[in-house]
């Protein structure tokens, strides 16, 4: 019986952020459009976006073979598997023990290893743009994340999260530097990684500007809808993560009961829309950066994740 | 123990066979199942043995030097390596049963394939320096006589040069440590050297020798340069052999001779060395692999870089058995070993997928393929499950090495030296840049090759493979999921390998954790279950396909591509190997290589092409063997002087000679 | 040593060395400028947190002088001069950038290598504080040397001198005689670098470095 229950708990979380993400997604573009004196789109306007997307037939171009097809799928389960291992409302869950963060970082790996090659499949100039830049990003965001990961696992003794998300409640922590460190780089490479702005930019079509956006120029009907939908999950994932770790008062531990799971959720959906709320704003006062000055930006992250891994390494032996 | 011993002179007795009949019909057929078969055979044995670990089996026969005789003997180590050697041997005999029909000189290539086959199983049974040494250039001289089958080619004549100069170099390093190893006495079998002490000073000169010898037949920077050049230059399912399976013989004798002879690691600097090289050739291994367009030389240097990604391992097991960290370096050395395993697997499967393209186009310049999913779609997914194993993702199989390997890391706070602490997150962060750096390599590299559109008439006319490759690469690309989605058995499996090599400590059982997770160092609470992993990935991407096909839509049709609606007819608007790797040949190649580009842009009007021009430097042949070589080439010809003397001076030489050493007597009495 | 006191000199030590780092990634005049007007400010913060916990007064005139001089006054000082000079805002990085972060970091390892073992006597707090503030002083050389423009050597002084008020500071104090010294000559070098800067301008049009270069004796080929 009580496995049954941790079942549908572990299912009930893997649903809700499945539901939450577009959610999300349209709460920071209404801040933006708000930011910059607008009315902006409803919030449930990408639910709308998503649902006619799925009802539209795919035009697929001559060239484009049967990755190009499975890309979508594959990238959707790869997002959905790293969100839901990332805990929201309560940490220790049934499967938690499948993946650490190292995995979770991986998992981002593969669904961005398959975008790419969707990108180059086609064969267009458009595809390539993207594709080589996106990677380029990718081999300077995912070793910060890692030196974060490292950071981490540095204080806490461990890599899975929910023991990390634990560590950070009870008080041995403190106020130190390299946490401070490692939250800079999260929000960095969380930055990159989105596809937001300085790095990228999720609202344009301009080739000169766009990153995400050019390796998914060919897609359409579901097969784009499924690709939105892992892009809303990806932002979910980080806002989530930077919750869970650095802002983990509220969260239930397993088997609390339904109250504290409740006010859990109660707490994490504050935590989402403050950090959308965080995100529009940062958004909105910057401009964004010349390709080549991204390599700039996250190298300092990644000597940001390093910094923080020396000084703890450190000061364990002081 | 006579059994395989007498499998390895089966394998000699067929080259032998080869030899003569090289050029009759269906001889190429009857060579790969004999190699196919006596591997399977010794592969199956060398696992029994693994499996139920009884004690080591020895054997000395009366050949060799009359006073050492030939040593053999099997224990846990040996029997890994011998799977490790005989699975790729195995597989690559197998997939040149289809590959071997193309072959222009099957004379050059039929005798010494099995021979180079024997001298690598012979170098992992040997238990002596003598034989070990025999074994060793008799598998070197194989494969540069299979390096140098296309001799037509200038380019493969350099590679079979520098091949042999390294090669050389490397035996004279191994030589040097084995005879200090030996000592006064001249105790060159493995027994008694074990036995033996040597001391600090000896036994860190023989690191430095070891890390020369074996280094440089595995490929670590600086000593790479000719792994690039010469494992192209072979027929591909040697370059499959070469570069994943004889750079492991050379991890071997690497471990063989460290962990092994040498006993415990006295000083903590060794690790530290280890670790430094093992961070570098990572890094770099990588960075030269996505300057490349060649998908050969991409694949070699590549090589570099898990070896590198090995090194960083057994560096860790150095530097935690020198501070009596003994779990810990369970734990890195497990991590080592199944990355061994690992990258033969991948490697392999990648260097016979490049071998099927090969044979389907004739080309290996990535710059004229391109669209090749659509004639060869199996070819294709077994080298995409390839390229995913090498990036790293889960749920195959080389993200659990690189998951052990940076758990072992994470280990490393414990250290008590100052230096070490600085060292490991830094090489830490360098595995985690090589790994990103991994997948962009292995996005162009499949992206160019079988995506988008072809770009040659060579590339639209190819034709699918014949069945004995594709069996050869799926077997692999299997063997690759199952090593990612039940790693614990195979941790279970190195388990007598890394107590062999750690004094009897070996990481917890495996096998008996929920679900067949694998949970290394339980205090640490970091588990890791690919099983699962998978399940997760698959569940979630079929219940998504079939809840949208039923409810939503499942209509698709066909039109040409948007491409921002300027699509362009021409196969060369889109992005080739160079163009994909520019954002990174900036960022990281205009540092490392001093990388410069330069267009030249005719003015409006004329009607001459524009060019694009990028300028790279190698920098470990800049900064190291130009200078050497230019040193030996001056020396000698300053010697050259000697060949034209005079009688009166060659008189006065010998006689300044004989003074000298008269001195040199009366002196040191 | 998880007391909140000495997670916070923890954390504002810390902080100078990162905001140090940031000052070697900027390339924009006035973000240079502003960037060691934050490190001052820091400064001010970390100097006074160490006059509450080691409970001396004069530190908190310490941290006052940094406050007034080096947070408001000299920052507002060089936004004129540079407003005045109408000097090109943007500066050029010897090395480029991502080379300069990353001899950054090694500094920073270096500072802690050099200083942790050798201070083993002294308590866990003076002795990061110490190792911090030797990080800030090599990176404040290492800003020195990396830029080619006059006002960028003058930061990189400055933080310098930051760094070494932060040591003193941490390492129990020092006498309120010494760094009211210590401000006066700061601001007449201030006062002085301002000059000279005008007369550089007035012969030689500009104050780029390389440019001045051109003008010396014995020509460099």
């Amino acid at each position: 019986m009580a496995l049954i229950i941790d079942y549908l708990v572990q299912g009930g979380q893997m649903l809700l952020i499945l539901l939450l993400a577009p959610l999300l997604t349209g709460w920071v573009r209404t801040l933006k459009a708000r930011l910059l004196r607008r009315r902006g789109p409803s919030l449930l306007q990408p639910y709308r976006d998503l649902i006619k997307l799925l009802r539209k037939e795919v035009v697929l171009a001559e060239s484009a073979s049967w990755l190009f097809r499975v890309a979508p799928y594959l990238i959707f389960a790869a997002l959905w598997v790293a969100a839901s291992l990332v805990p929201t409302f309560a940490g220790g869950l049934l499967f938690n023990w499948t993946a650490d963060l190292i995995a979770i970082v991986a998992l981002l790996g593969t669904a961005r290893f398959f975008l790419a090659l969707a990108g180059l499949d086609v064969g267009t100039s458009f595809g390539g743009i993207g594709s080589s830049r996106e990677m380029m990003i990718a081999s300077l965001a995912e070793p910060a994340m890692l030196m974060m990961v490292f950071t981490l696992s540095l204080l806490a003794g461990t890599t899975q999260l929910s023991a990390v998300a634990h560590f950070m409640l009870t008080a041995e922590v403190g106020l130190r530097v390299s946490l401070a460190l490692a939250l800079l780089a999260l929000m960095m490479v969380a930055i990159a990684e989105n596809a937001r702005i300085p790095v990228d930019n999720p609202a344009t079509h301009l080739e000169l500007t766009m990153v995400h956006e050019a390796m998914v120029l060919e897609y359409s009907g579901r097969h784009l809808a499924l690709i939105e939908l892992a892009a809303s999950l990806k932002l979910l994932l980080y806002l989530s993560l930077l919750a869970c770790i650095f802002t983990p008062w509220g969260m239930a531990a397993a088997g609390d009961g339904w109250s504290a799971y409740l006010f859990g959720a109660a707490a994490y959906l504050a935590k989402l829309a403050l950090g959308g709320f965080l995100l529009a704003l940062f958004e909105t006062s910057i401009a964004k950066m010349r390709v080549f000055r991204v390599d700039q930006f996250l190298s300092a992250a990644l000597m940001l994740g390093l910094l923080g891994a020396l000084l703890l390494f450190v000061s364990r032996s002081l | 123990m006579p059994f395989l011993f007498s499998l390895s002179m089966a394998l000699l007795a067929v080259g032998v066979y080869a030899m003569t009949a090289a050029r009759r019909a269906g001889c190429s057929r009857r060579v790969y199942s004999a190699t196919l078969a006596l591997s399977t055979v010794v592969l199956s044995a060398a696992l029994a043995h693994l499996l139920t670990a009884p004690a080591p089996a020895t054997l000395t026969l009366p050949i060799g030097l009359p006073w050492l005789g030939a040593h053999f003997r099997l224990d846990a180590l040996s029997a890994f390596f011998l799977i490790v050697v005989n699975l790729g041997a195995a597989v690559a005999s197998l997939f040149a049963l289809g590959y071997g029909q193309h072959e222009q000189a099957p004379e050059r290539v039929l005798p010494f394939y099995p021979a180079f086959l024997a001298g690598m199983n012979l170098v992992v049974l040997a238990d002596d320096a003598f034989t070990f040494l025999f074994s060793w250039e008799f598998m070197s001289l194989s494969s540069w006589a299979l390096v140098m089958a296309h001799h037509r080619e200038s380019a493969n004549v350099r590679a079979g040069y520098l091949y042999l100069v390294m090669a050389c170099f490397g035996t004279l390093a191994l030589l040097l440590a084995f005879g200090l190893l030996a000592g006064p006495q001249g105790g060159y079998d493995f027994a008694t050297i074990r036995a033996g002490q040597t001391s600090p000073g000896l036994a860190a000169v023989v690191l430095l020798l070891a890390l020369l010898g074996a280094g440089s037949k595995a490929g670590l920077v600086p000593l790479h340069v000719w792994l690039p050049l010469a494992h192209p230059a072979a027929p591909s399912h040697v370059s499959a052999l070469m570069s994943g399976v004889m750079t492991k013989v050379a991890v071997y004798g690497f471990i063989r001779i460290v962990f092994d002879l040498l006993g415990e690691p006295v000083a903590w600097w060794w690790g530290g060395l280890v670790l430094a090289l093992g961070g570098i050739s990572a890094v770099l291994g990588v960075l030269y692999a996505l300057m490349q367009h060649d998908l050969k030389r991409l694949l070699a240097y590549h090589t570099v870089e898990n070896i590198g990604i090995i090194f960083i391992g057994l560096g860790l097991a150095l530097t935690f058995q020198a501070n009596q960290m003994y779990a810990s370096a369970a734990l890195a050395l497990t991590a080592a070993l199944f990355h061994v395993l690992n990258h033969s697997l991948f490697k392999s499967l990648l260097f016979l997928g490049t071998g099927a393209v090969l044979t389907a186009t004739g080309e290996r310049d990535m710059e004229r393929l391109g669209g090749l999913i659509h004639p060869m779609p199996w070819t294709a997914l077994a080298f995409l499950i390839g390229a995913a194993a090498i990036s790293a993702l889960p749920p195959l199989n080389g993200f659990v090495s690189e998951w052990l390997t940076f758990q072992a890391i994470l280990l490393t706070p414990e250290l008590p030296q100052w230096l070490l602490k600085f060292l490991a997150p830094a090489v830490g962060a360098l595995l985690a840049l090589s790994a990103a750096l991994a997948a962009a390599c292995f996005v162009k590299a499949f992206g160019i090759t079988f995506l988008g559109r072809p770009r040659s008439p060579a590339a639209a006319q190819a034709r699918e493979t014949d069945r004995y490759s594709l069996s050869a690469l799926f077997i692999l690309a299997a063997l690759c999921l199952l090593a990612g989605i039940l790693p614990g058995l195979v941790v279970d499996g190195l388990a007598p390998v890394v107590g062999l090599l750690n004094g009897g400590a070996q990481l917890t059982a495996q096998h008996s954790q929920p679900w067949l997770t694998l949970a290394p160092v339980t205090e640490v609470k970091s588990s890791y279950n690919g099983l699962l992993v998978l399940l997760f990935m698959a569940l979630s991407g079929v219940l998504a396909a079939v809840l949208i096909h039923r409810l939503a839509s499942a209509a698709a049709r066909r039109g040409p591509a948007w491409d921002c609606g300027f699509p362009d007819a021409s196969p060369m608007t889109q992005y080739t190997a160079g163009s994909f790797a520019q954002p990174i040949r900036r960022v990281f190649g205009s540092v490392v290589f001093q990388a410069r580009e330069r267009v030249t842009m005719p003015p409006p009007g004329d009607g001459r092409p524009a060019k694009l021009e990028v300028k790279m430097r190698d920098p470990v042949w800049d900064a190291g063997y130009a200078p050497i070589a230019a040193a030996v080439i001056a020396v000698s010809t300053r010697f050259n002087h000697l060949q034209y003397l005079t009688i009166r001076r060659y008189l006065s030489l010998v006689f300044g000679a004989l003074v000298l050493l008269l001195l040199g007597m009366a002196l040191w009495r | 040593m998880h007391d909140l006191g000495f997670d916070i000199a923890h954390l504002l030590a810390g902080g100078m060395v990162v905001v140090s780092l940031s000052l070697l990634y900027q390339d924009r005049l006035y973000a240079l400028i502003n960037g060691f007007a934050l490190h001052s400010l820091v400064l001010t913060l970390a100097v006074g947190w160490q006059a509450y916990i080691q409970d001396a007064h004069h530190l908190y005139v310490t941290a006052g002088i940094a406050l007034v001089f080096k947070t408001l006054a000299i920052p507002a000082a060089l936004h004129r001069i540079v407003q005045r000079l109408g000097i090109h805002r943007t500066l050029e990085v010897v090395g480029g950038v991502g080379r300069n972060m990353l001899a950054g970091t090694a500094l920073v390892a270096l500072a802690i290598l050099v200083m942790l073992p050798v201070t083993a006597t002294a308590n866990a707090l003076a002795r990061e504080d110490l190792a911090f503030a030797l990080a800030v002083v090599l990176l404040g050389l290492l800003l020195m040397v990396t830029r080619q423009n006059a006002v960028g050597l003058v930061i990189g002084f400055m933080s310098l001198e930051n760094g070494l008020v932060l040591a003193a500071a941490g390492a129990r104090g020092m006498p309120l005689a010494v760094e009211i010294s210590v401000a006066f000559s700061v601001l007449i070098a201030l006062i002085v670098i301002g000059i000279f800067l005008f007369r550089i301008r007035e012969r030689f049009d500009s104050v780029d470095m390389q440019a001045m270069d051109a003008f010396r004796e014995e020509r460099r080929r």
